[in-house]
């Protein structure tokens, strides 16, 4: 391989179209973050273990790092970016509410993983909630306001 | 970037993706889920120079009913479709029971069976499940389609049956024989992470009440899943009792040379193949 491949990837984030030329060994997390310039999502381990880089594909929770921007051809993505409206998300409110962040490293990744696990479980028990973020590491809260928090978003979101 | 260069491949037929695998050889890869190898393209442990992406490959996705109640899942199909599917609910309990065991939501959400059966982590827990069910493995290559049962397929630490140039496209599941039952029990640091140990176990009773036929597969304590071959022997032929289930047990644990790492010792996990056995056997009691 003397010059490298590009390959073109077209889909959607956050609603708005995408198309571009990429090497086909651009990861999908850095392709949102340094072609899209969406910094929201975040990369920690990048070998899928701490979670700071989930992001939505069509609709379910997965991890960037371990997805390379090739295989998002056709998808619809949703990163943190695009949870807010005109209003923060029940979920994004209910963690400023209950103080579910500190850094806020991990939230992003924490919020998409719940948005799907709210959308399945409208009314969780603390054992699903844990379960549900057990792929999302924390260093700050300990979780335990993570986990006030989401029982209080699926609350608000119940209504 | 993370992953070294590499030539990427979206092939339109499983015909197309073994030419491209052909071509390539040993530098060549396919691409599934990817949850297993682009960790090790991330820390260029693996670099392969041809990643054929079977993503494209709609045949290969699906879980299909066999007359008899048996199932053949296409080696692109989801680990979350496997978990959500009413399908293998009702006739393979013991699959429906392993898939929430199998790593995060996130990762079960690109995961697919095929790439766990190829990938052969000896912690990975279908090859386990799919040995105590005596699956069998769709293969195809350059030269055509063959089968390879469950017990030929593994062949040591991260090595199978497979030539480079060959897919898997499905795994085949007999429906569970009359009269048998299944379990399996698990330990791991936290809800999601790899096994320090785990069990797979399937017992088919004879109509006397005695164990017609006992498999036992227990992974991450060995270069793959591991037959508990005495211990099935030990079962057969006697009913489940605390005395035969503690004979079991015992003779699994003896027969194992776990591996030790950071978060298990060999001697810890010898004792965990042991307790998981009894566990797992206990609920299988009549
Ligand atoms: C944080 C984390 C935790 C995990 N925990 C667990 C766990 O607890 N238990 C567990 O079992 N797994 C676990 N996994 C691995 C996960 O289940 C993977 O999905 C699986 O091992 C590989 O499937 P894949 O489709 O992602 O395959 P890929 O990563 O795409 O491929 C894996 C290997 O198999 C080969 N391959 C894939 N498909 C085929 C095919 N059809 N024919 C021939 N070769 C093929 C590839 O060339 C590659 O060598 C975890 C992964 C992560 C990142
Ligand atoms: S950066 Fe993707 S899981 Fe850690
Ligand atoms: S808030 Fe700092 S890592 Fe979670």
């Amino acid at each position: 391989m003397d010059e490298a491949q590009r390959v073109n990837v077209g889909g959607s984030v956050n609603g708005a179209r995408f198309e571009r030329e990429v090497e086909p060994r651009l990861l999908l997390s850095d392709f949102l973050r340094h072609d899209l310039h969406l910094t929201g999502t975040h990369v920690g381990c990048e070998h899928g273990v701490c979670g700071a880089c989930t992001v939505l594909v069509d609709g379910e929770a997965v991890r960037s790092c371990l997805m390379l921007a090739v295989q998002a051809e056709g998808c619809e993505i949703i990163t943190v970016e695009g949870l807010a409206g005109d209003d923060l998300h029940p979920i994004q409110a209910a963690f400023h509410e209950e103080h579910g962040l500190q850094c806020g490293f991990c939230t992003p990744g924490i919020l998409t993983s719940l948005l799907p696990f709210l959308r399945d479980h409208p009314d969780p028990d603390e054992q699903e909630i844990r379960e549900a973020i057990s792929g999302n590491l924390c260093r700050c809260t300990g979780y335990q306001n993570i986990v006030s928090a989401v029982k209080l978003a699926a609350e608000q979101m119940r209504k | 970037m993370k992953p070294a260069p590499f030539e990427y491949v979206r092939p339109a037929s499983v015909e197309e993706a073994i030419s491209a695998l052909t071509e390539g050889g040993y530098a060549a890869k396919a691409l599934a889920g990817g949850q297993s190898l682009i960790p090790a393209m991330n820390f260029r442990l693996a670099q392969p120079a041809v990643l054929v992406d079977l993503g494209g490959l709609d045949e290969l996705r699906g879980i299909h009913p066999r007359d008899d109640g048996g199932l053949v899942i296409g080696a692109m199909t989801l680990h979350r479709e496997v978990e959500h599917s009413s399908l293998v609910a009702e006739h393979l309990p013991l699959l429906a029971e392993v898939m929430p065991w199998i790593a995060h939501p996130q990762i079960r959400n690109r995961g697919t069976v095929g790439g766990s059966l190829a990938h052969a982590d000896p912690a990975a827990e279908l090859p386990s499940v799919m040995q105590v069910l005596d699956a069998v493995l769709h293969v195809q290559g350059p030269d055509g389609v063959r089968t390879v049962p469950i017990d030929e397929f593994y062949y040591g630490l991260f090595t199978t049956a497979l030539e480079p140039d060959e897919l898997l496209t499905a795994v085949e599941i007999p429906p569970l024989p009359a009269g048998s039952r299944s379990a399996f029990e698990e330990v791991s640091r936290r809800h999601g992470d790899f096994a320090l140990a785990g069990v797979a176990a399937v017992v088919q009773e004879a109509e006397d009440g005695t164990v017609a036929r006992a498999r036992l597969s227990l992974l991450s304590v060995g270069d793959g899943p591991v037959l508990a071959e005495r211990a099935m022997a030990c079962l057969a032929g006697r009913t489940l009792t605390a005395e035969s289930i503690r004979e079991a047990a015992a003779l699994t644990s003896e027969d194992l040379d776990p591996p030790g790492d950071i978060h298990a010792s060999a001697e810890f996990r010898r004792h965990l193949a042991g307790v998981l056995t009894t566990r797992a056997l206990d609920r299988l009691r009549a």
